[in-house]
């Protein structure tokens, strides 16, 4: 596993303590794995991703990330309708290990409330809780 | 495997390694008042003839298909097994009581399984199939439960009420302490599960059809995919006579996205009702849902074929309490007997015999027809049927066990009250015309 240094965390994101991030772009919201979050899973083998027009709210498990070693859910960190997904990551989920934050995204949801944005980490508060 | 038991100068070797001086100090973690202090209440140990002789006993005041004419399924079927079946299966290396996975020393064992997996996907017609389960009943209850995960929004799954009703009860068991709900699907005059029916319900995240059914009738398995289709819930079939699919357009054609069978009738004795063998089998979108364990066939790092547990991240050794089940044992040795099984009658084989059962079990049905039973439906079956019997032959039935051998069908009114005088009735390959013919007669003047 990689020294927190040698991570990349992406600027415009805002991150979750269970390592999940959320990047606004006009009116939707992508959902995706942080760089620490991978890297700690190991060799991502398969992604499970709920469907298009699903709603959840925030902190509800929309899916999971399965690595060689383990299966862990993901939680969603604004409350919202999944508007499109990541079709890709069905042959292709070791993208969440090459590009976390562009070709690893993994749902598009319609927020519910865009506020629920203000309550999640910035990037230098992430690295914060990293660093313990 | 063999089971090697330790003596007591492996035992000594040990605690000076460890440093213990006795057994004893070994469980001192376990509280005091938790260990049995007097002896165990067991009767005298028996010499080996006279254990022997009290075994004999007990085994002959039971009655077997052994001695009887067997004209009853229901869930358990009296088939042929092939002599290479039992002797190899009883074989040392396969015959343990070790859970035999740690695959550098158990290659041979995770093959048979292996290909236990890949006959039984090709029987049905499916993608994946686990390595078992202990019955058909915890498998179906299995699939039940990977349907009511993948749609939390609902918490009812629709079952035919001609799935068989140790099932259903075993369903019951698995789903209700959880807050989850069966629906029961009626049947109809034909002894068919009831569409309409399915198409009027709500709220139900998947639904479970018998084919062949419990009364022996086979399905339009095809009509119930269009409805699950068409409400977007998950289809998923069962069976207790896997022979059946040796005739029968297997599941996996009709777009089944879960089967759950009972494998008893490949190659494993009737055994007084147990244990049989659960098989699951599911389509790929479904693999990563399934429970229990899955054996892969992969290449070592010189290149030769090698088997190993796969996808075994979703299992509670590693998962706990979000596994896809808590059962993550399978019934290895008669999964490793059905692979025996499989492979002796071969694919032309078990059309044969799947034939001779339909042939037999129709010649039945004619020859009871004619002396005062009623048909009382005219779908196609399998190997078991449902007849109205003529007055008196619940007497008739219950001599027969006692004076004549014959196990003439089984009483539906405990299952289905509004069934009375009605009896199932099953034919083997294992009955003869002559065995046929003896039971018409014995049962003409009833």
């Amino acid at each position: 596993m990689k020294e927190i240094s040698d991570l990349t965390f992406s600027e415009d994101a805002k991150y979750t303590k269970d390592h999940e991030w959320a990047k606004l772009s006009n009116d939707t919201i992508t959902i995706g794995l942080s760089d620490y979050a991978q890297d700690q899973l190991g060799e991502i083998v398969f992604v499970e991703l709920p469907e298009v027009g699903d709603t959840f709210s925030r902190g509800d498990e929309f899916g999971s990330v399965e690595s060689v070693k383990a299966v862990s859910e993901i939680y969603i960190p604004i409350s919202g309708e999944v508007v499109e997904i990541n079709e890709d990551l069905e042959d292709a989920p070791e993208q969440v290990n090459e590009d976390c934050y562009e070709g690893g995204w993994m749902i598009k949801i319609k927020p519910d409330d865009l506020s629920e944005m203000d309550d999640l980490m910035d990037k230098a508060a992430y690295l914060a809780m990293l660093k313990g | 495997m063999r089971y090697l038991p330790h003596t007591q100068e492996d035992i000594d070797i040990m605690l000076a390694k460890t440093g213990q001086s006795s057994l004893d100090e070994l469980f001192t973690t376990i509280p005091d008042e938790l260990k049995t202090k007097k002896p165990l209440d067991l009767p005298k140990a028996l010499s080996e003839w006279d254990l022997d002789t009290h075994m004999e006993g007990l085994a002959s005041s039971n009655i077997s298909c052994r001695d009887y004419k067997c004209f009853i399924g229901a869930g358990s079927y009296d088939h042929y097994i092939p002599a290479i079946v039992p002797y190899l299966v009883s074989r040392s290396e396969f015959a343990t009581a070790y859970t035999p996975y740690q695959p550098e020393v158990s290659q041979g064992t995770l093959q048979g399984i292996y290909e236990f997996q890949t006959m039984v996907a090709e029987l049905l017609g499916m993608d994946i199939s686990t390595a078992s389960h202990y019955d058909c009943g915890t498998a179906l209850a299995e699939c039940a439960l990977i349907a009511l995960r993948k749609n939390k929004k609902a918490n009812k799954i629709a079952v035919s009420s001609l799935v068989h009703p140790s099932h259903r009860q075993v369903m019951e068991t698995y789903l209700r302490p959880s807050g989850f709900e069966i629906v029961e699907i009626p049947r109809t005059k034909e002894g068919l599960t009831d569409a309409t029916a399915l198409e009027t319900m709500e709220g139900i995240v998947g639904v479970a059809i018998q084919s062949p059914n419990f009364f022996g009738n086979i399905e339009d398995l095809g009509a119930f995919k269009t409805i699950a289709d068409a409400k977007k819930i998950v289809f998923i079939t069962s069976f207790t006579e896997s022979l059946a699919y040796g005739l029968l357009k297997n599941p996996g054609s009709f777009g089944a996205d879960l089967v759950a069978g009972e494998g008893q009738s490949l190659g494993i004795a009737k055994s007084f009702g147990g244990p049989g063998l659960g098989l699951l089998a599911g389509s790929k979108k479904m693999m990563r849902n399934l429970p229990g364990r899955f054996i892969g066939r992969t290449k070592d790092a010189n290149g030769n074929d090698g088997y190993v547990l796969t996808l075994a991240t979703r299992e509670q050794h590693i998962r706990r309490e979000k596994a896809s089940s808590n059962i993550c044992s399978n019934n290895g040795l008669n999964a490793m007997t059905a692979a025996m099984y499989l492979a002796t009658v071969g694919k032309i084989g078990i059309r044969e015999i799947a034939q001779q059962n339909h042939d037999k079990a129709v010649y039945l049905k004619s020859s009871l027809e004619k002396v005062g039973f009623e048909s009382v439906s005219d779908s196609p079956f399998f190997n078991e049927f449902v007849l109205k019997a003529p007055k008196g032959f619940s007497l008739k039935r219950a001599d027969l066990i006692q004076n004549q051998y014959i196990f003439a069908g089984i009483d539906l009114e405990p299952y289905y009250s509004d069934l009375k005088d009605h009896y199932l009735f099953c034919a083997t390959e294992k009955v003869s015309k002559k065995d046929i013919d003896q039971l018409a007669k014995e049962v003409t003047h009833a």
